[in-house]
């Protein structure tokens, strides 16, 4: 144990970071681009307050068809893009240029349903106050939606790690690129081992604290 | 004053129209606190959401102090929203915010003063005897409280009409008593016109100076509540005093 320690810890233990990076900088990112796409779609269906069913349409098409690209093959088709915005196809800050097309539709469809959750005669009280539709989406949507956006952002941000781990494929580097090369090219069985008990780690952290989280900031339950 | 002319609304449903609203005919004034009682599916809520251009009517007109509010565009309407203060059955509020938070919200998004805000708050919340629960969320209250808390916000922007959907259906007898004789003291000391719809007779006989029954999206009876009760003239009237047949 001590001697794998020495052999491998710094080399794990910069992975998971790289992991940890990739994994919040893309998450960021998309919930930057998703929510207010997740928004959109939803205010923009029949009966909703911007109601726009050809804008509702064509970007629902656009959001579906981003997501039925498996993520290998979207990584692999845009690296010539890749290679445009970050310099270079290789490493966390690449890898991070895929990750955030490939979860900015993901993210979008959660917070659209998060958004859905909230109760319509919320909307129509605002309205009654004079309300635009700004404020309704400010001050009710984004406000009412709080715990269920949370518990989305476990999802998605669990989605996204692992996402990390196949950008591995192509040397982004983090766990998935440690499980290749070690794990399966060289064949290390307490390689494999650790990377995969690492990655359970990381997945159970997020989720634990995105259940507090919501938990805390659920209002409707009385504490 | 509050006049509608002619207000009609038909619903295109999968069983055919639906006529809600049939002609409608009212006039109320300051101070008046008016109840509009009827069957369920009668049209109460169409004419209240109509009156809160929640629904767009099919022809008619809505004057609000003399201005016709199918009219406004965007702009002037979300102005006139603010003479209009609502109370929903289900209270509406934000649960995710604090009492005082959700009496806030219409003066916030009318744009007025933080410390203004604050004092107003205040003002409101003593006004409906919940002083004390300012910074409790609605899930902590019970629903004769939540509903104090909506009336607060509803009054906040000084509305000069308070609209009620159903304000005590959701409530026990007690606490329905104690909503009502809330309304009837803002009525008095505001001068605020109250439009309470329902379709319980106890409600209207206890605050309502005037009374317009509600069928088949016709008013068939209107007047002063004392005359009509004395008086019933139609079958409805009679069934929901309990003195009729179906
Ligand atoms: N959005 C709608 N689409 C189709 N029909 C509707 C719609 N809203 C109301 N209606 C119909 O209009 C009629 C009047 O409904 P309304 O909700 O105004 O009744 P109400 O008097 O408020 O009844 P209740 O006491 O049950 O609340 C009903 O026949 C109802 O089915
Ligand atoms: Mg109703």
């Amino acid at each position: 144990m001590e001697a794998f320690i020495n052999q491998y810890g710094a080399l794990l233990l910069n992975a998971t970071w790289e992991t940890i990076y990739m994994t919040v900088v893309s998450t960021l990112f998309s919930y930057i681009l998703g929510v207010p796409l997740g928004v959109a779609l939803s205010i923009t269906k029949k009966g909703g307050i911007a109601s726009s069913p050809t804008f509702n349409y064509v970007t629902g098409w656009i959001v579906n068809i981003l997501r039925s690209v498996p993520f290998v093959i979207l990584m692999v088709f845009i690296v010539p893009f890749t290679r445009l915005i970050a310099g270079t196809s290789i490493g966390p800050n690449a890898a991070n240029i895929p990750l955030i097309i490939a979860a900015t539709p993901f993210v979008a469809r959660i917070v659209e349903q998060s958004i859905e959750e909230v109760d319509y005669g919320l909307i129509e009280a605002a309205k009654c106050m004079g309300a635009s539709n700004f404020q309704i989406i400010t001050k009710v949507m984004l406000v009412e939606s709080k715990p269920s956006l949370i518990r989305g952002l476990s999802i998605s941000s669990i989605t996204i790690l692992s996402y990390t781990a196949i950008t591995g494929i192509i040397g982004a580097g983090g766990l998935g690129n440690i499980a290749i090369t070690y794990g399966y090219q060289r064949y290390i069985e307490s390689m494999r081992y650790s990377t995969v008990i690492l990655l359970i780690i990381l997945v159970v952290l997020i989720q634990w604290l995105c259940n507090i989280w919501a938990f805390k900031a659920d209002k409707r339950n009385r504490n | 004053m509050i006049k509608i002319e002619n207000l009609s609304k038909q619903f295109n449903g999968k069983n055919g129209t639906v006529t809600a609203l049939d002609n409608i005919n009212v006039e109320m004034h300051d101070g008046d606190i008016f109840g509009i009682i009827g069957m369920s599916g009668a049209g109460k809520s169409t004419l209240l959401r109509c009156i809160t251009l929640l629904e767009r009517p099919d022809s008619g007109s809505i004057y609000i102090d003399g201005n016709d509010i199918l009219k406004l565009n965007k702009q002037e309407l979300r102005k006139a929203r603010r003479k209009m203060g609502v109370v929903f059955q289900h209270y509406n509020l934000l649960m995710q915010e604090t009492v005082a938070k959700n009496v806030a919200f219409p003066m916030e998004i009318a744009g007025m003063e933080k410390n203004q805000i604050k004092e107003r708050v205040n003002e409101l919340l003593t006004l409906v005897k919940i002083g004390d629960k300012a910074d409790f969320y609605p899930a902590q209250l019970s629903g004769g409280q939540r509903q104090r808390v909506a009336i607060a916000r509803a009054l906040a922007t000084n509305p000069e009409a308070l609209l009620c959907d159903e304000p005590t259906s959701a409530l026990d007898v007690l606490t329905t008593k104690q909503v009502l004789n809330l309304l009837k003291e803002i009525n008095k000391s505001l001068n605020t016109t109250i439009i309470i719809i329902t379709h319980e007779m106890s409600a209207v006989k206890a605050v309502c100076n005037k009374v317009a029954v509600i069928n088949d999206g016709r008013f068939v009876e209107m007047g002063l509540t004392k005359d009509v009760f004395a008086n019933p003239s139609h079958d409805v009237t009679k069934m929901l005093l309990g003195i009729g047949e179906m």
